[in-house]
């Protein structure tokens, strides 16, 4: 449990930061909560680490002008759950590590770490978030979904820094549920998926229903949303459309769950996590 | 006046605040690693990726030209024996025990991922793991085995050519031919496979050890994380290196934890010894990983059992027959073998009154981590035996599980209790016999409390919630001591050493006093416990008096502690050695005060002349006089310096009823332990604050057994559950408060009526908790299910039973 040796380097600014890791086999950290157990099983070894921890251009998490909400990547769990006004990332994130991890684990270092069981990226891609990524060659904003690219990879370039997370408004009278089968051992997610719901006129309007721990990425179970959509949002058609959990997915498998049972997990929680965001 | 006659006037009994723990909850605790020496190196092992291989070559040239390394060494560099096995199964004639242990570092091959093959040592222990890197090893992989039921098989691959069918010993003790006569004879019978799963031990701190040779008095002193520095000291000599015994002297300092796994003789322990003096005398440190420890500090019970019990439809059980097969791993931890046979098979019975018992323990060698003593050891393996056998037998006659237990308790005028089939009988004719008990209130105040009359009515309203209810009942005993030297230490059964304890006790001239024992606390508070109990024999106050251990040098031999042995038989050796002192004391006072010995009576610090109350001398100033010595009379010696050695003569038995109430989600199967309840005898309590934590951690890591743990190995030696992210240990968020309560029946075997609780939570938990979830699943006509009771597990069974697809 002793990492290989490293060259560590604070950034002064963003843009330090960015000049650093264009060096090539830099690796960035800011809570440190993920990179750091890989470095001491030397499951990664770095040539260097670029600190952005001090950089507050990184920080806020707040309300945005036109009604949505913004994240600073380097916000903490804490921060994040002090500052939510959703009960569902409340539920989420209070799941997440201990204390001490979620007072030093960040927001944009889960998102960027890519953990294919870990909760922030199911709770974002229902939210409909952004990813807004800085480069040396500029910024670019990416949606959440699509930018989990396989385990532990994601649509950033080496080069690229995830600066903030960013989306509108929630559709009027949506809300949200967060579900979660921890592992009994690693608290992460066996199952874990959030589903936001809103209906207008008697009927699903809205749906978003993204899963982590199941497949290789965190997904959006689209066959579950388009089912849900229009329909009347009863108890039969919940587990109608709950029955499209994993649709299209290689399903995990491993020594506390298989595939089989994963599977049949998925479509249990989230219609648990439909029905509690219908207010059931 | 009578408030300060009620006070209380002895410690003894007392909830005492643990003396030790504002230095431990503030960080001020002395563990291994907090220990650092002058000039001190690092060592790492280098450790098999292959749970089964042939070493062909080992290049440690390039490490050797590592920066700031010191030496490399292989298996090949060191000229010590391999570690002792110093338990062989034993107790009837005929045993064989085909012993392969561990060397110091391995030579040709290696039998587990994890045995060690090569060290480094470094200026720092960064560069000691880089430069391990550096090493290449030639492997010749071979087919492993990690079951012990196919390991037996034909064909399996064999791990020691002395071991045929990788056998390591075939043992049995009992009445066979009563038990098969009862069993075939008998109106029923039920019979089932049932796996007690490999757990891994988790101390909350690992091992370590330093190693370092004086060059000056050609001496050796180990530091090491243990919970036996006296038998270290023993076996690193005598047994490994060969170094004589008094130029060896160990140390525990603070050992954070240790559940059994510290008991024992490690290859690390002799190889810093060996390090230390090939590079010079510079002390060598070495400090296990969480990691490492998973592969390289034992494991504890893997047993498959075969279990037959038998009786009449009336609820009388009247046989039992079991055939184990007990996985012990790639090679034999130092007393191994004593634990699926001893401390196992010879505690079947529990507290049942059963005419034929029979068991046949086969053990075996896997390419797995060795086995050894794990809390409980091989009662917690026992006790899920009967538990689990009696609410079998119960649910096959139909009859209540609680009044199966209670027709056959053994009963309170049956004590003291000696199994009829022979199983508390050692080789050498030696018995054990059940001490004392009475296991009828235990039970009856556990099933109140639960109110388990109205369990129907609770089991229909969870349904209504999507849950199932099921109630567990574990009415264990538990045998502690590992005791008396007569019966653990006969021919060719125990360890073939005494099991006996020591204290001594000096009163300085100030009165402050100094209490030292054999027994090497690991967390469990005999600072304080012995301050207690000597307090309440001399009279003298507990903040007066320092209790020490942990060190060869200024202790009294001990074979230190596990077992539950520390208040049966360390603090026995203490009062009687606090009596030595207080004769001596007796007869000082009654030279000070003219009097004749015999007319001295002692209360607490004061001795007085009979019928004189004035005329007194307390144990200070007698200490103060006696120490001093000008006036000792003729043939007298100075001081008040007492050692005191305590052989008990029976082990003792401490018993009581656990009831666990679990929810299970129906649809995930996920389930919960909502409710424990647990009444405990532990005989009289010398602090109940610590028997309470005791239990509580007792009964946490059982329940971790029965819910949640579960060492899990590829069929190629890989341990798949190799850290904290894939071995599930108990988090008290998914705990409920426990319930305890007591029933006090003293122990008749030693003078403070107390028996032993460090693993009695252990012992019961695991079958209570096991009991209660197949008593929530058997509305689907389930019987067994072999835990750990992840949801997969559960669920899957819930949907075999459906007929579904599982």
């Amino acid at each position: 449990m002793i990492p290989a040796a490293f060259d560590y380097q604070r950034a002064s600014s963003l843009d330090d930061a960015l000049s650093a890791l264009s060096g090539g086999d830099a690796k960035v950290i800011a809570g440190g909560m993920s990179i750091l157990p890989l470095m001491k099983l030397r499951l990664a070894q770095p040539g260097k680490l670029v600190d952005i921890g001090k950089l507050s251009e990184l920080r806020g998490d707040g309300p945005t002008a036109n009604g949505g909400w913004e994240i600073g990547a380097l916000t903490t769990y804490s921060e994040a759950l002090a500052a939510t006004q959703l009960d569902f990332t409340r539920e989420c994130v209070e799941g997440i590590g201990d204390v001490q991890v979620r007072n030093r684990g960040t927001v944009g270092g889960a998102i960027s770490h890519a953990d294919p069981a870990s909760d922030l990226p199911a709770l974002l891609l229902a939210l409909d978030y952004s990813a807004v990524l800085r480069s040396s060659r500029g910024e670019r904003t990416v949606p959440l979904d699509g930018f989990f690219k396989g385990a532990f990879e994601t649509d950033m370039a080496p080069d690229e820094i995830l600066v903030k997370l960013v989306r509108g408004p929630l559709p009027a009278g949506a809300d949200g549920s967060y579900q979660k089968m921890a592992h009994p051992a690693s608290g992460y997610s066996i199952v874990g998926l959030c589903a936001v719901v809103g209906s207008s006129g008697g009927s699903i309007s809205h749906a978003r229903v993204a899963i982590t721990g199941v497949g290789h990425v965190a997904y959006r179970a689209k066959a579950v949303e388009s089912a849900l959509v229009g329909s009347d949002g009863s108890a039969s058609a919940v587990a109608s459309a709950a029955s499209h959990a994993t649709d299209g997915q290689d399903v995990n498998s491993d020594i506390y769950a298989d595939r089989a049972y994963r599977s049949k997990m998925a479509e249990v929680y989230v219609r648990r996590a439909i029905d509690a965001a219908l207010g059931r | 006046m009578t408030d300060v006659l009620d006070a209380p006037t002895t410690p003894l009994g007392q909830p005492i605040k643990r003396t030790e723990d504002p230095r431990f909850i503030t960080g001020k605790g002395r563990y291994l690693d907090d220990i650092k020496l002058q000039s001190m190196t690092h060592l790492a092992i280098l450790r098999s990726p292959y749970a089964h291989a042939n070493i062909r070559s080992i290049d440690t040239s390039a490490a050797k030209s590592m920066p700031g390394v010191h030496a490399v060494f292989t298996g090949a560099d060191i000229p010590y024996n391999p570690l002792p096995m110093a338990w062989p199964a034993g107790g009837s004639a005929g045993i064989q025990n085909n012993v392969s242990t561990p060397r110091v570092l391995a030579t040709d091959s290696v039998k587990w991922t994890g045995e060690g093959v090569a060290a480094v040592v470094a200026d720092t222990p960064e560069q000691a793991v880089d430069a391990l890197e550096a090493i290449v090893v030639d492997w010749e992989p071979l087919p492993a085995v990690v079951d012990a039921e196919k390991a037996l098989q034909p064909g399996a691959p064999q791990l020691h050519e002395n071991a045929p069918n990788n056998v390591v010993f075939e043992w049995n003790v009992g009445d066979k031919a009563g038990t098969d006569a009862a069993i075939d004879g008998a109106e029923v019978v039920v019979r089932q496979r049932i796996v007690n799963q490999r757990l891994i031990p988790n101390p909350m701190e690992t091992r370590g050890d330093i190693g370092w040779y004086n060059p000056g008095t050609d001496e050796y002193t180990v530091w090491m994380s243990s919970q036996t520095p006296h038998i270290q000291r023993l076996l690193l000599t005598a047994f490994v290196t060969g170094i004589p015994e008094h130029k060896v002297r160990c140390i525990s300092p603070d050992v954070g934890g240790a559940f059994g796994t510290k008991i024992f003789c490690y290859a690390d322990m002799a190889l810093c010894m060996f390090a230390s003096k090939a590079i010079g005398g510079r002390p060598v440190k070495w400090v296990e990983g969480r990691r490492e420890n998973y592969q390289s500090t034992i494991h504890g019970r893997d047993h498959i059992t075969y279990l037959e019990i038998a009786g009449k439809r009336d609820g009388e059980v009247t046989g039992l027959r079991v055939k184990t097969i007990a996985n012990l791993g790639g090679r034999l931890s130092t007393i191994g073998p004593g634990i699926p046979t001893t401390l196992y098979a010879r505690v079947l019975h529990g507290c049942y009154r059963i005419p034929n018992i029979y068991a046949e323990v086969t053990g075996v060698y896997t390419n797995t981590t060795f086995v050894d003593a794990y809390r409980g050891a091989g009662r917690p393996e026992a006790t899920y035996v009967i538990e689990r056998a009696m609410d079998l037998f119960a649910a096959e006659i139909g009859m209540d599980r609680a009044e199966v237990r209670r027709r056959n308790f053994i009963q309170p005028d049956q004590f003291p209790y000696e199994d009829p089939s022979g199983l508390g009988t050692a080789s050498g004719g030696a018995k054990i016999y059940v001490d004392s008990g009475n296991y009828e209130p235990a039970m009856d105040k556990a099933l109140a409390t639960v109110g388990y009359a109205g369990l129907p009515a609770q089991k229909e309203a969870a349904r209504a919630r999507g849950k199932l209810l099921g109630v567990g009942l574990s009415t264990y005993i538990e045998v502690c001591g590992v005791a008396p030297s007569k019966w653990i230490g006969a021919v060719g059964e125990g360890w073939g050493a005494a099991m006996w304890e020591s204290a001594n006790i000096r009163v300085h001239l100030t009165g402050k006093t100094v209490v030292t024992m054999g027994t090497q606390p690991q967390g469990q508070g005999h600072e304080t416990t012995y301050a207690q109990v000597v307090a309440d024999r001399l009279g003298i106050p507990m903040e007066d008096i320092v209790v020490q251990h942990s060190d060869t040098q200024g202790t009294p031999f001990g074979y230190g502690s596990y077992g539950s042995r520390t208040s049966s038989v360390g603090m026995t050796a203490a009062i009687k050695a606090a009596d030595k002192v207080r004769d001596k004391a007796r007869r000082y006072a009654a030279h000070m005060l003219e009097a004749s010995p015999d007319d001295i009576e002692i209360d607490g610090a004061e001795y007085r002349v009979k019928g004189s109350p004035d005329r007194k001398k307390t144990i200070q100033e007698i200490a103060f006089a006696l120490d001093l010595a000008f006036d000792a009379p003729e043939g007298m010696e100075p001081y008040l310096d007492e050692t005191a050695y305590h052989d008990t003569p029976n082990c003792t038995w401490p018993f009581g009823t656990h009831i666990a109430t679990v929810e299970i989600d129906e649809e995930t199967g996920e389930v919960d332990l909502v409710r424990y309840v647990a009444v405990d005898d532990v005989g009289n309590e010398i602090n109940p604050l610590i028997v309470a934590g005791q239990l509580h951690g007792g009964i946490a890591q059982g329940v971790g057994q029965a819910l949640w743990e579960g060492a899990v190995y590829s069929d190629d030696g890989q341990l798949l559950t190799g850290s904290m992210l894939d071995y599930a240990l108990p988090k008290a968020s998914r705990l409920p408060s426990f319930e305890l309560d007591k029933t006090v029946t003293p122990s008749p075997v030693n003078p403070l009526g107390v028996k032993g609780v460090g693993e009695a939570g252990a012992i019961a938990s695991t079958a209570a908790v096991a009991n209660a979830v197949i008593d929530a699943l058997s509305v689907y006509g389930i019987r067994h299910l072999d835990m750990p009771y992840t949801s997969q597990t559960v669920w899957s069974a819930i949907q075999a039973a459906k007929g579904g697809q599982a």
